[in-house]
């Protein structure tokens, strides 16, 4: 077989390729590379369920019901640091339309306000929100720390008993070599310390979910990003067999990494279901949605050298973060660019407050905040263009391409130098980059079934996160048997059907993509044979044969897709796809995924107000399937990140340890009104890895986008804010502050 | 509502069993003045004094509700929002509950025409008056020029507020059918989208807008 061409060729950027030797092919397709025509994967396909969500037809937990429906709602501490001393559930039990309730109050301690005490289920909502009311709790309430600087000081209070309120540190790296590199004579040192804060998923649909039994088999319809590690974690915590439990996700309001398995809500949820015999829903109300996920915040220490030719030394960062009671912060840096030497050393550090969870690209957005400022302070330092450092010293071959291409869509000629702009309205330009792994993984697998109708059905048991699964698996089968995307019916979101992956570390698509191309090609050689039987050729001689643009092609006769369906020998055919281990590791062109950002912004000097004027985002995901939902992706991700850079805190009453802004109010996200101008550039990188080549594209985008804002605001004012949300205050005191410590 | 309706509960004048009409419409009128509805209040007092009913709760109220050019008859108590007698009595789930509180418009209807956040109204205040759901917008039977705008501009993605920036933007194109950019952004100014779908939604309004040229 002929080698494989991988690279890239797109408009407005130079052509790369590499050849390597093609695996040697088993039973399955040929890789895609360069030389594949495709037909319908890059192209824009509509989402096949938008006509649902346009219309209000989509049906999400949340909407699920059921005749005899109860309702169920958790209560929480309003202490952040407390123990339960009594709880008496009778009155509550008492009261008219209240059905089951339940002290959840295990242990009796209490280490985040809104920490869950007890539980009801209700035949109204006015009933439970009446009975709520009634539950008499005694706390022994003390003083809680909500912040790292509280935690780590003399005489904290504890968080987690007597393990300390930091964990012990990780470290990476070599100390000594990077001490050496800034030793290194006439190295230009930085040192400057950064700070992120805790940003919640604020996912639209809350957490929660739907239960309902049919004797000892339980369905449940969960507001979630992993159908599967639902069904595990909740028949674990049930005590019941998986086989017993069957998730639903028809469509799922917004995850962003915060919904993986079953909560305590949820299992609150089934067991109120089970105890009363009746369907019951539990969905967190907003102030609880915030307390259900977040991004921990970080506090990061950085030295870094660099030559004065701008060939970067050393990096060492020392960072601090807290994931509430959870653990789980940390931070990506340094990462992208090469170093001559690298140490990090990272600490948790407990507060009383809720869990961290993943949040999309967890630990890079904050990692890029103060990396990508670090090297702008260096550029600075040097006296380089920032964008040039980028180039000296980032080693990945589409990257280098993309920091081209991303300097002509935003202008970066026009950037001047910092501080220097006239008028109070000053305009700066900032870039950062993003990275990511081929994320796709084994394990999954993909259903097609073929009707002597003509009927096309791909089945996979994963839900769609927002990201276009439906859409994706029905392209993929399409370019294979020859349709059109809107030709395929897909059934996604049901543990019934076929093993599909949780929607973490931008692993759906890469995932599924495979084992569905695998299902629609095994499906396509089940109807070439058929059409063989039909026009009596023998099997051997269809070698040529091949389903093109609704035709059976290269056969003695040319017959529709619907004739060659008639032909099959029994009513339906089915084929299905699996992806194992060796399906992803296929040859590539590059080992990681490659994207990079750049923001023009406009700051107020007076006023210290930042408005984001436009952002350019090139993004390579591997092979493009849908450049549609993939820019949506791209969009998407820099939306967030401008509302990260510029709005976002959790905030948290340093007295009680209650959230200050629980709302959508006080919780800014950012709206149409500072929308900024984006141009999103889904870059398809033809990348082997698999035999599709898809890869990566829900995090990466979602790396750089803080940090571009954070190096623009400091171009645009020539003073730097080192700190997220970059708010008014913050900029008007970096333009107070005394010219030495401004840069 | 939880918090008012704990004020209501412990509320001074509890005169025969409960909430008095005064403490109903004072909370009533707070939710209605917050969105400029005031005249919504007056109505729901004046269609109370009508029925010859002094009290309004704290059972269930049997109320008419007109939704989607259809009357429904329902059984909600006075602090039942207009979101939550549309999902939970009359199933129609298209319009969502998220925030509860205005802040995010994705339980946006109509009520005589003017988009409004249907979990800042109690059902009581909308009788009368004309309810228009996302499901009573839809067609039968196929999608709007604008929804069909949605699809092909990929302006969703988990779609959860969607429904809610279908209301807003087909409001605006009814009253400015050529609205500009800033126009269009300011009409979903209340509309939230966590997946950040709003240029493709902009990018909708203008396709529509230039089909109806």
């Amino acid at each position: 077989m002929s080698d494989l061409r991988l690279g890239f060729h797109a408009e407005g950027f130079p052509r790369a390729e590499r050849r390597v030797e093609a695996p040697p092919q088993g039973a399955g397709p040929r890789p895609w590379d360069l030389d594949t025509p495709l037909a319908q994967v890059g192209g824009d396909h509509p989402r096949l369920e938008a006509p649902l969500k346009v219309s209000g037809q989509a049906r999400y937990s949340y909407d699920v019901r059921f005749p005899n429906l109860i309702y169920a709602r958790l209560l929480g501490s309003p202490h952040a640091n407390a123990r339960v001393k009594r709880l008496d559930l009778s009155a509550a039990k008492a009261h008219p339309g209240v059905l089951y309730a339940e002290d959840l109050s295990r242990g009796g301690q209490i280490r985040y306000a809104g920490q869950a005490v007890a539980g009801l289920a209700a035949t109204s909502e006015e009933a439970l929100c009446d009975a709520l009311d009634l539950v008499v709790v005694e706390y022994e309430v003390s003083a809680p720390v909500t912040t790292i600087e509280a935690a780590l000081a003399e005489g904290a209070p504890a968080v987690q008993g007597s393990r300390g309120n930091a964990s012990p540190p990780k470290r990476q790296g070599d100390l000594a070599k990077v001490a050496a590199a800034h030793a290194t004579p006439g190295a230009v040192v930085v040192e400057a310390t950064y700070r992120t804060q805790v940003q919640t998923h604020s996912c639209l649909e809350s957490h929660g979910s739907v239960a309902k039994w049919e004797g000892d088999e339980l369905t449940v319809y969960a507001s979630t990003q992993g159908t599967f590690a639902t069904q595990g974690s909740l028949a674990r915590a049930l005590g019941v067999p998986a086989s017993k439990v069957r998730v639903i996700t028809e469509h799922m309001g917004g995850g962003f990494g915060s919904k993986f398995g079953a909560d305590l809500w949820d299992v609150f949820c089934a067991q109120a279901a089970k105890a009363t015999g009746r369907p019951c829903r539990l969905m967190l109300d907003r102030a609880e949605e915030h307390l259900a996920g977040n991004r921990p915040d970080s506090i990061q220490a950085c030295k870094f050298s660099a030559t004065r030719e701008g060939k970067l030394l050393g990096a060492e960062v020392r960072a601090l973060g807290t994931g509430g009671v959870g653990g789980g912060a940390g931070v990506a840096n340094p990462m992208i660019y090469r170093f001559q030497a690298e140490f990090s050393e990272q600490r948790d550090v407990a507060t009383h407050a809720s869990r961290a969870r993943a949040f999309r690209a967890p630990r890079h957005p904050q990692g890029s905040f103060a990396l990508e400022g670090m090297l702008d302070e260096l550029a600075e330092a040097i006296g380089m263009d920032p964008l040039a450092l980028r180039l000296a010293n980032d080693p990945h071959p589409v990257r280098q391409a993309q920091w081209q291409r991303g300097a002509e869509l935003i202008g970066w000629s026009q950037r001047k130098p910092s501080g220097s702009g006239a008028g109070p309205l000053k305009r700066g330009f900032g870039l950062a980059g993003a990275r990511w792994k081929h994320n796709g993984r084994p394990g999954s697998a993909v259903l097609v079934r073929v009707s002597r109708e003509g009927q096309v059905e791909v089945r996979n048991g994963a839900q769609d996160i927002g990201s276009g699964a439906r859409t994706l698996l029905a392209t993929l089968v399409a370019e294979e048997l020859g349709l059109a995307p809107s030709q395929v019916s897909v059934a996604i979101g049901d543990t019934r059907d076929p093993a599909g992956p949780a929607s973490g570390g931008s692993t759906t698509s890469p995932s599924l993509a495979p084992p569905a191309r695998e299902a629609g090609f095994r499906a396509k050689r089940a109807l070439i044979e058929a059409a063989a039987r039909g026009l009596k050729v023998s099997p051997d001689e269809t070698a040529g044969w091949d389903l093109v643009g609704g035709k059976l092609r290269g056969a003695p006769k040319e017959l529709s897709f619907a004739q060659v369906c008639a032909l099959l020998p029994t009513p339906t055919v089915e084929a299905s796809g699996r992806g194992e281990r060796e399906d992803f590791r296929l040859p590539r062109y590059a080992d990681e995924v490659a994207g990079c950002q750049f923001a023009e912004v406009e700051v107020d000097v007076e006023l210290g107000t930042v408005r984001v004027v436009k952002v350019v985002a090139v993004q390579d995901c591997g092979t493009v399937v849908n450049a549609l939902t993939a820019r949506s992706q791209i969009n998407g991700a820099v939306i967030q990140g401008v509302s990260y850079a510029l709005f976002e805190e959790r905030l948290l009453d340093p007295h009680s340890g209650r959230q200050i802004n629980p709302d959508l109010l006080g919780y800014k996200i950012l709206g149409a009104l500072d929308l900024p101008e984006i141009v999103a550039v889904p870059l398809s990188v033809s990348n082997g890895i698999t035999a599709t080549g898809v890869s990566s594209l829900g995090e990466p985008p979602a790396v750089p986008t803080a940090a571009a804002i954070g190096n623009a605001v400091a171009n645009a004012i020539g003073a730097r804010v080192r700190s997220l949300p970059i708010t008014p205050d913050k900029v008007l005191a970096a333009l107070a502050a005394p010219q030495e410590q401004k840069k | 509502m939880k918090s008012d309706q704990t004020s209501l509960q412990s509320g001074e004048e509890q005169p025969r069993g409960g909430y008095s009409r005064r403490e109903v419409l004072r909370t009533a009128g707070a939710a209605a003045a917050f969105v400029g509805l005031s005249g919504a209040a007056a109505q729901g007092q004046e269609a109370e004094s009508a029925e010859g009913d002094p009290w309004r709760g704290p059972g269930a109220l049997a109320l008419t509700l007109r939704v989607n050019g259809k009357a429904h008859k329902v059984q909600v108590e006075a602090r039942t929002t207009l979101l939550d007698a549309l999902r939970d009595r009359l199933e129609l789930t298209g319009s969502k509950r998220v925030c509860d509180r205005g802040a995010c418009g994705a339980c946006t209807v109509w009520i005589d025409d003017e988009p409004h956040n249907a979990c800042l109204l109690l059902a009581i205040e909308v009788e009368g008056r004309e309810v228009t759901t996302i499901e009573g917008l839809t067609p039968a039977g196929g999608l709007s020029p604008l929804q069909t705008s949605f699809c092909q501009e990929d302006a969703l993605q988990c779609g959860f507020c969607t429904p809610g920036m279908v209301m807003s933007c087909a409001a605006l194109l009814k009253r400015t059918p050529q609205p500009s950019d800033r126009q269009t952004r300011e009409a979903i100014a209340g509309n939230l989208c966590r997946c950040g779908t709003y240029p493709h939604v902009l990018a909708a309004v203008q396709r529509t807008a230039g089909g109806a040229k």
